[in-house]
């Protein structure tokens, strides 16, 4: 019946938004920021360690919409052990794809995130799958203690 | 009701007949924004095509024709709402612009420090933020009335909350996020037991229900355009005449002066003291046309069918297990606001869309609203007298299904 959201809606967001990866708080968090779309309510806490610019342990708390929950849950599993930079990388080749800004989709770079390249057709929906990273990259600057999507 | 000419009414909507994602349009966004019938569409065209000219002050006959339509309409609204005179009657973008002319007019200049401004807790934003940025202007203070959990204006407490420091009421006749409908006479009754003016916000009203400002003795009446199926950008702001004559003008330039000099200026008699600049010449004689189309029909027989549309809505929700419809006041508009176990609104929203169906999902600019309620957010399917008891049955099904799509 939703064959034409077949790209948008793949089994593992599914999967994501039923059993969240991650969920929990990290109480000696180095850095917590929330995210917040003003538009839908979409509201999450994302907690961050670090050492050495690595990413040692990441989880968050919220609720959204199966985009918003998929993309923070796949977030936190794939920055996981990576470094600053990397993370940073990713945020801003996540956020060319799913943003329609770049010309060619290199999915392979994104890894488990290309589930969510899906959401470049519908516009009203980018901001779901973009928030963690937003959130994300607030924490990784440690320049706010909440971000909005507007 | 086999009496309404619901075929007749669908044929007069040219979108009605579009396809979305290659399936027939299903458009329950109406407390959004409403359709336009051909005859709105057909005003807009022959006013760009054939009656153009800016309004009030030019000589040449096409100004002079504009300025009539234009004014014919202010009449129409009058008879449409049962005003006293044209006078009060004064143009604005919409009802959010309404409420802040009244915010900054009236209220700056009636208003002090300590005053108290009340409200009720249904309010959306545009009802709650002008009232806000007055509140810090001046130092007054913002009242809210509560309602209870079925979404009712709880009438006790908000007569409670009446004292000689309360200097306006502003109030929602219909719920945009609930659909409850207030009672409107009480609530006026017992703020004019206190010499307390009330507004009522009639944006999601209009379409729906008979106003009549005289009977109901409201001191001023907002309400747009676009959902009363005419133009956007269009709405109208009712005053009292004596209110509005003692209210200092909100914008100036343009229309609302009479005489200007370097040194002072002379301000325009109502309703053009607070029509500044270039109006929406187009998109008032629209809402004309769409008064007219409404007054056709029969605003009660709408009344009516939408109310036949809202119980079968109701009566199929009740059957989905997972499905909680937020808003159950006893008296409500045709608006069911809805929320899944377990499947954000903006998820629901999405998959309905890719079946043709248009709801919105959402905090409806009534973000108060959805924390009283807990939620971030709901679905909400709003009726107009077009739909169809046809179109809830392609609701319900696509609920289901995504139900059992998320598991």
């Amino acid at each position: 019946m939703f064959d034409d959201l077949r790209d948008l809606y793949q089994e593992v967001i599914f999967d994501h938004n039923r059993n969240p990866r991650n969920f929990r708080v990290i109480a000696d968090a180095d850095r917590q920021v929330e995210g917040f779309n003003p538009l839908c309510g979409d509201r999450l806490t994302l907690y961050v360690k670090i050492a050495d610019h690595v990413i040692t342990d990441i989880s968050f708390q919220g609720e959204g919409c199966a985009i918003s929950t998929a993309s923070v849950s796949l977030l936190t599993e794939i920055v996981k052990g990576k470094t600053e930079q990397e993370a940073e990388e990713l945020f801003t080749l996540f956020h060319e794809i799913t943003t329609g800004k770049s010309e060619q989709l290199n999915l392979e770079a994104l890894g488990k995130l290309a589930v969510l390249a899906g959401v470049r057709e519908y516009p009203a929906r980018v901001k779901c799958a973009t928030l963690a990273w937003h959130t994300l990259d607030a924490a990784l600057k440690n320049q706010a203690k909440s971000i909005s999507t507007e | 009701m086999s009496s309404f000419p619901i075929d007749a009414i669908r044929a007069d909507f040219p979108i009605l007949s579009d396809k979305i994602r290659n399936k027939p349009l299903v458009y329950l966004d109406n407390a959004a924004s409403c359709q336009k019938p051909q005859a709105v569409i057909d005003s807009l065209v022959q006013v760009y095509s054939h009656e153009y000219a800016n309004i009030h002050r030019g000589v040449h006959t096409l100004s002079v024709r504009a300025t009539d339509r234009f004014e014919a309409a202010r009449e129409k609204v009058q008879h449409f709402i049962n005003a006293a005179s044209e006078k009060e009657i004064i143009f604005v973008r919409g009802a959010t612009e309404a409420i802040n002319l009244v915010a900054q007019s009236y209220g700056k200049s009636q208003l002090q420090a300590g005053d108290e401004i009340l409200i009720s807790a249904m309010e959306h934003h545009a009802n709650i933020v002008p009232w806000q940025m007055l509140c810090q202007q001046i130092g007054a203070v913002l009242k809210v009335a509560p309602m209870n959990l079925q979404g009712e204006l709880i009438f006790d407490d908000f007569v409670a909350l009446l004292n000689s420091n309360t200097k306006l009421v502003a109030i929602t006749h219909m719920s945009n996020a609930l659909g409850t409908i207030n009672p409107v006479e009480k609530i006026i009754a017992a703020a004019h037991a206190h010499n307390i003016p009330v507004l009522l916000d009639g944006a999601q009203a209009i379409p729906h229900l008979q106003v009549d400002v005289q009977a109901l003795d409201c001191d001023f009446y907002v309400f747009s355009g676009h959902k009363l199926y005419g133009p956007s950008g269009v709405g109208v702001l009712y005053g009292k005449q004596a209110l509005l004559s003692a209210m200092p003008p909100y914008q100036g330039g343009g229309d609302m002066i009479r005489r200007v000099t370097f040194a002072e200026t002379e301000y325009a008699g109502l309703p053009h003291k607070f029509e500044a600049g270039t109006p929406a010449i187009a998109e008032v004689i629209g809402l004309g046309a769409a008064i007219d189309y409404v007054q056709q029909i029969g605003i009660d027989n709408i009344a009516q069918y939408e109310a036949e549309l809202l119980a079968y809505a109701t009566t199929l929700a009740a059957e989905i297990p997972a499905l909680k419809i937020i808003g159950q006041a006893a008296e409500k508009g045709a608006i069911l606001s809805f929320t899944l176990k377990r499947i954000h609104p903006h998820d629901i929203g999405t998959m309905l869309d890719s079946l043709g169906i248009a709801i919105r999902a959402g905090h409806h600019c009534a973000m108060p609203v959805m924390d009283f309620y807990g939620i971030p957010a709901t679905g909400r399917a709003s009726f107009a007298m077009y739909n169809t008891h046809r179109e809830i049955d392609v609701l319900m099904q696509g609920i289901k299904s995504l139900i059992e799509v998320f598991g």
